[in-house]
């Protein structure tokens, strides 16, 4: 299996070697190997789309970096080598999920701090109106009137 | 005094986001920030356009200012900053060499007889590989490399005239200076 595995990236790296491919080099005959390519192309994003991982782009940017992932992959590199070999030439932006960093902070924490902050103001107005709309306690004159009216008195006002 | 802050907050809130998002309005998406900038530029040797047998060695250009642009005949932005270049050799402050990125030799050549060849030398980058390693992603893209070899700059799209004579020519001359 292991030499099977080894045959499989020489071909692979022959494939991806010299010739200028335009095409993808399909990985159908090792699913494993296919699954792990697909799942480091859904986290790289193609530069030029920008809106799209070059797992979904057509560019041939993305084509030419599915390429480089897949000769990364034969010459055995590890998942953290192959994204940090994309992030040392294309920087963070590369990296479809951006990293958790000093300068990224606003962004990951930004949507929380908006709904702690309207959650805390909307908090604050609905105890408001709730203490505005609870009822006063009857004052000793409107008590007097109401038990006159009760005796059948009249509203001697 | 508590009303006033009831209404202050929000417009100051209001204000950021007005401010970010008008900064937005004038930054350009396409301009990936290089993590090369300050790094030193890939060591590679590459066929010549024109003399496939003959190889040009980034290590040729050490101890010397020099200028990379990279360009396709099949980029049509880069007819648009062409003339800029020849007028940029004609000056011979700098050389400038080209990289010609995931073209045919033929149209390269083609494209350089028609509009002019400002380039010191010219290499084929083929199949895009040296231009992965450059962090190329759209063409045209102009680097400056310092005499360590180290990028000191680059342009991403088309260079403008006043990118040329406020960015790109005062580095060079200052780092030719140094």
């Amino acid at each position: 299996m292991r030499s099977l595995l080894i045959a499989w990236g020489m071909a692979m790296a022959a494939l991806a070697g010299p010739a200028p491919a335009d095409e993808a080099v399909p990985t159908l005959n090792d699913p494993v190997a296919a699954k792990r390519e697909v799942e480091l192309a859904k986290q790289l994003r193609c530069l030029v789309c920008q809106n799209e991982t070059i797992a979904d782009s057509r560019a041939s940017l993305a084509v030419d970096l599915r390429n480089k992932l897949r000769e990364q992959m034969a010459a055995g590199k590890s998942d953290a080598e192959i994204i940090a070999f994309m992030t040392e030439r294309y920087g963070d932006f590369v990296l479809y999920k951006p990293p958790l960093k000093a300068t990224t902070v606003l962004l990951w924490a930004g949507p929380f701090v908006l709904l702690a902050v309207g959650g805390l103001i909307g908090w604050r107005v609905v105890r408001r109106r709730a203490m505005a709309a609870a009822p006063q306690p009857l004052s000793s004159a409107d008590r007097e009137r109401a038990e006159r009216l009760l005796r059948g008195e009249g509203d001697a006002r | 005094m508590k009303r006033a802050v009831f209404f202050l907050v929000p417009l100051a809130g209001f204000l950021v986001l007005a401010a970010f998002l008008l900064r937005g309005l004038w930054l350009n998406p396409r301009e990936v920030p290089s993590p090369l900038i300050g790094k030193p530029a890939p060591v590679f040797e590459k066929a010549r356009l024109g003399q496939p047998t003959e190889m040009f060695s980034s290590k040729d250009m050490a101890g010397q200012v020099w200028i990379l642009n990279v360009w396709a005949s099949w980029c049509t932005p880069c007819r648009v900053e062409h003339p800029l270049f020849n007028e940029l050799a004609a000056k011979k402050l700098v050389p400038i060499i080209g990289m010609n990125y995931k073209d045919t030799p033929e149209a390269g050549r083609k494209w350089l007889a028609e509009l002019g060849d400002p380039y010191t030398t010219t290499f084929i980058d083929y199949d895009g590989k040296l231009g992965i390693d450059f962090g190329v992603y759209g063409v045209p893209e102009t680097f400056v490399i310092d005499k360590q070899g180290v990028i000191r700059y680059k342009h991403i799209g088309p260079v403008t005239p006043e990118a040329m004579a406020k960015k790109i020519i005062p580095l060079v001359q200052e780092l030719q200076r140094s």
